[in-house]
């Protein structure tokens, strides 16, 4: 018993492990430098991460509560490895910043909350750890100390948090009330259609939408993504959008099986608003957080395009998009977070001539924002056309044509950052040419590469699609 | 012959661009990669005549193959048959000749000839790929680096005009995109049945008809997008007069191209049911887009405008001749891809010759520039003889074909159609008459032009390589009708079966 407990939670006890070990070094009498904290926990990330890749047996623990596979262990190393980006990047803001250690307990924690969230096996323990995994993300929105919009946006995130946690455990007790069990494996035998289970779909879906940023739950997403330091917008943007994607498909595709005439049109609906929606509002935005918030919205449009597939392939190509995703969006906001740190500027307009000044982090938001428009040879393509192959496995042919449509809608924007970037002069004071450290260029240099491997290679999307499931 | 060497050789060309410094090593890596590809490119044609020669008659020659998604039945698979060597062929000589006539780039040369060689790869790539999503990845690959190489190198109103051809040409392949998704839906035995996306497997389908008919206006105004389908032109004159001459070069004459063979060999060899059903309707707006550009140019004073106009008039005889389908005039068709593409390419080169050196495009700003720059005004001029169809030019005889082959319809529509499109040609004898002779002849409008120097070795070599082109298709029609027959054939024989089926 405790040898499996050891081996199939290992991912979960080696960063509460970590947390624990931060947690010593805070109370210590000694006082550690900035610079070995951010080795130590980058280093011990790295290692869970690559551990993961080795010896993944099925199994499930504590009466199904907590069950893994092949599948779950790629999510959890594909968030893993999200955060160490993410922290890699934000080298130039944490080198400054007092709280380093408590930044890396947060973030962990949050990232312990999204493991157990995606291994979850019953509705409690996923409603437990979606706990886990907001309300450290909510302390981090407001670690800019010093800035009124930090806290501005940590409060709208725990008001807006609550308010969805709400929804969905409203929808869970209702479930409950109409099937006496919480377990995913139990749940569809239970499930007929009732009126009173529908709502409760709806409630759950609601809720879900809100950790997803889905139109019309999205209010919350610009202004936190704003007001945030750079790297837990894109913490919140990327890892922690992927780990609620990857709950919502597993849930979707296994405990709500039955159900899946009636999502489906949920998900028609709110995946049409949501591309629609967020790229419109993208078209205007001025600041580069904000025109990323947008487009991370109308990504997860496409993102329910997939899902709505039910099929293996809509599983597997949401699970490789969430992969393709984490790295272009971290591409992007690799290089906004090093022009933030060093500058302080983060619209869109204080990156007209960037080229000329900075070539290498020019070219990297260049093909971050390709891949994330959807251009090939960028992995971003082969995301979009598989989610959306998957989608049209359904028949619903105008459900594309109004995807495909977004995409070029989408085009606009990306290539107007792009336009600024090369092709516009700036009147005004240019972005000097910055210095790139070791840490954030190698972050930013795997974003690149697997921007444009993971797609040429096809290797890769056979694999997920080999230990997906729908 | 391992047709994988077209992606190889840009790629390669590419990354040593990446690495290198300055525009003396850029130029000179340039240079040496279109070389190397308009020598593969011949090699490919001695060696794919020899494979005919000694009787291979198998639709695809050279093909290779791998799998890429299995999940999808997406491969990695390519092959040629006679329309897509002359692609080939049309794309070396375009190539080669834009690295020419861009020699002596100022800004930023490494990027620019980065951006005009991986261009290059995403025109073999499309012309030689055999499965439809490596054709649609291809299709899209050669959209962004014509809106930077506009965004950056252009003029006039660049940034506008590159922001509405990338977004039109996306619209387009997004239209390509749905088309093809709601194919392979349909290939298969059963509704769940293993899906393709080989070119090749689904020709041997039947598709049903009700999905042929659904889905043919998607593919075909998709790559109609592209190759200037009226009333999606409005990129063309815009798109082509704002970027710089290499670019514009490779827009009209292998960009547009793109489309066509879209058309041609996936609208229209996938679901010849539904081309013969809306045939009536491609012709009627092939028609319009050749009166209306023709007219349209005949209004302009912009040299760069005159021949993007010129241009949507001309690809729509491509246009044409594919919805006419019969064997002859779609043959004209692919001879008037090969035809426009040397022909525009070299109008664009001798353009930007002249507007490097008088700083003007505008027609009635210039004047009498025979006798300073004898040269580059003889290429302009032959240029424009040959667009107006001049007999021992390429254009003549591919525009002639095409007529032929239209007139064999014996409805009174169709011919109708046939007698306006003929009835263009004098329009455009009067805007490239007119065009030509106030540029080249007459007195000298500015005094600083006699000051002007002639064509440099670079530029001489570019449009010696265009001109010998044409010529050669002009003078020599049999070789290239020889070269693309089995192709067109297959075609044809596929929409002949798609009649006895109904």
């Amino acid at each position: 018993m405790m040898q499996q407990f050891l081996l199939l939670a290992r991912q979960e006890l080696a960063l509460t492990l970590i947390i624990f070990v931060l947690l010593f070094i805070k109370v210590s009498a000694r006082e550690w430098k900035t610079k070995a904290i951010f080795n130590l926990v980058n280093g011990l990330l790295l290692i869970n991460f690559i551990t993961g890749f080795f010896c993944t047996p099925d199994g499930v623990l504590f009466n199904e509560m907590f069950h893994t596979g092949k599948l779950l262990v790629l999510e959890k190393n594909i968030l893993n490895l999200g955060t160490l980006l993410v922290s890699l990047q934000a080298y130039d803001w944490l080198r400054e910043h007092r709280h380093i250690t408590e930044f890396y307990i947060l973030l962990l924690s949050a990232l312990l909350g999204m493991f157990l969230m995606v291994s979850s096996g019953n509705l409690l323990m996923f409603y437990l750890s979606l706990e886990l995994a907001g309300i450290p993300l909510a302390a981090l929105a407001n670690f800019d100390l010093e800035k009124r919009a930090s806290s501005e946006g940590a409060m709208k995130f725990i008001i807006s948090s609550a308010f969805s946690s709400g929804l969905l455990l409203f929808g869970i007790s209702l479930l409950y009330g109409t099937t006496g069990t919480l377990l995913f494996t139990e749940l569809p035998s239970y499930l007929n259609g009732s009126p009173l289970q529908l709502f409760a779909l709806v409630l759950l879906i609601a809720g879900i939408a809100f950790k997803i940023s889905v139109v019309p739950f999205h209010l919350w997403t610009a202004d936190v993504y704003q007001g945030s330091p750079v790297a837990v917008t894109a913490f919140l943007s990327v890892v922690s959008k992927g780990a609620s994607v990857f709950i919502f498909t597993s849930l979707l595709y296994t405990a709500l099986k039955p159900l899946s005439q009636d999502w489906y049109k949920i998900l028609f609906l709110l995946s049409v608003l949501t591309m629609i929606v967020g790229n419109l509002f993208a078209l205007r935005q001025r600041n580069f957080k904000r025109l990323l918030a947008f487009s991370s919205i109308a990504q997860a449009g496409f993102i329910l395009v997939g899902i709505s597939g039910s099929s293996q392939a809509g599983m597997a190509s949401v699970v490789y998009f969430i992969l393709v995703y984490i790295f272009s969006n971290l591409g992007a906001f690799g290089v906004v977070a090093i022009v933030s740190a060093l500058t302080g500027r983060e619209n869109i307009e204080d990156y007209k001539g960037f080229y000329k000044t900075n070539p290498f982090l020019a070219w990297v938001m260049a093909i971050a924002l390709f891949s994330l428009a959807g251009v090939p040879p960028a992995a971003g393509f082969f995301g979009k056309f598989f989610l959306l192959i998957a989608g049209a496995g359904k028949g619903n042919y105008i459900f594309i044509v109004i995807a495909v449509l977004n995409m070029v809608v989408s085009l606009y924007y990306y290539l107007k950052v792009v336009k600024m970037i090369f092709i516009d002069r700036n009147e005004q004071v240019p972005v000097e040419k910055l210095p790139v450290h070791l840490y954030p260029r190698l972050a930013l240099l795997t974003c690149v590469a697997g921007i444009i491997v993971l797609g040429l290679a096809g290797g890769v999307y056979e694999y997920i699609y080999s230990i997906s499931f729908g | 012959m391992e047709l994988s060497l077209f992606l190889f050789i840009p790629v390669l060309t590419c990354v040593a661009l990446v690495c290198c410094r300055g525009l003396q090593q850029a130029r000179a890596i340039a240079l040496a990669g279109a070389g190397l590809q308009l020598a593969l490119s011949v090699i490919l044609l001695i060696v794919y005549w020899r494979a005919r020669a000694a009787g291979n008659v198998a639709p695809m020659l050279f093909q290779s193959g791998y799998s890429w998604f299995a999940s999808f039945n997406i491969n990695y698979q390519v092959g040629v048959d006679g329309i897509s060597v002359a692609m080939i062929l049309l794309t070396a000589f375009v190539v080669l000749a834009g690295v020419l006539v861009s020699w002596n780039i100022d800004t930023m040369p490494k990027e620019f000839f980065f951006l005009l060689i991986f261009l290059s790869a995403g025109a073999y790539g499309f012309f030689i790929s055999l499965d439809l999503f490596m054709l649609f990845f291809f299709l899209e690959l050669a959209v962004i680096p014509k809106f930077l190489l506009i965004g950056i190198w252009g003029s006039g109103k660049k940034e506008y005009s590159a922001m509405k051809l990338a977004l039109m040409l996306m619209g387009g392949s997004a239209l390509v995109f749905t088309g093809l998704v709601g194919l392979y839906f349909n290939t298969g035995a059963t509704a769940n049945g293993p899906h393709t996306f080989g070119l090749l497997q689904v020709a041997r389908m039947n598709i049903p008809l009700q999905a042929q008919l659904l889905f043919f206006p998607f593919l075909f105004v998709g790559f109609g997008v592209f190759t200037a389908l009226f009333p999606f032109h409005t990129w063309v004159p815009d798109g082509h007069s704002s970027a710089p001459t290499a670019a514009s070069m490779f827009l009209a004459g292998i960009s547009m191209k793109l489309g066509g063979y879209g058309c041609l060999r996936v609208a229209t060899f996938l679901m010849p049911a539904a081309a013969q059903v809306y045939a009536p309707y491609i012709i009627a707006l092939a028609t319009i887009a050749i009166i209306y550009g023709a007219f349209a140019t005949m209004m302009q004073q912009d040299l760069k405008y005159i021949n993007a106009y010129s241009s949507v008039s001309h690809c729509g005889f491509v246009l044409l001749g594919i919805g006419m389908l019969t064997r002859t005039s779609i043959t004209g068709a692919v001879m008037q891809m090969v035809s426009h593409g040397l022909m525009t390419a070299l109008f664009f080169a001798a353009i930007g010759m002249l507007y490097s050196r008088t700083h003007t495009r505008m027609v009635n700003r210039l004047g009498g520039l025979l006798k300073i720059m004898p040269f580059i005004s003889t290429v302009f001029v032959l240029a424009g003889l040959c667009s107006l169809g001049l007999p021992g030019l390429s254009g003549f005889v591919a525009e002639m074909t095409i007529f032929m082959g239209a007139w064999q319809n014996p409805d009174t529509w169709y011919r109708l159609a046939t007698i306006l499109a003929c009835a263009s040609i004098v329009v455009t004898a009067v805007y490239i008459l007119r065009a030509v002779g106030k540029t080249v002849m007459g007195t000298v409008t500015d005094n600083h032009y006699n000051n002007l120097d002639d064509a440099r070795w670079n530029e001489r070599m570019a449009a010696a390589l265009l001109l010998a082109g044409i010529v050669v298709v002009g003078v020599a029609p049999f070789w290239l009708t020889k070269l693309i027959t089995p192709g067109t054939e297959i075609i044809i024989q596929q929409v002949g079966k798609a009649v006895t089926l109904k």
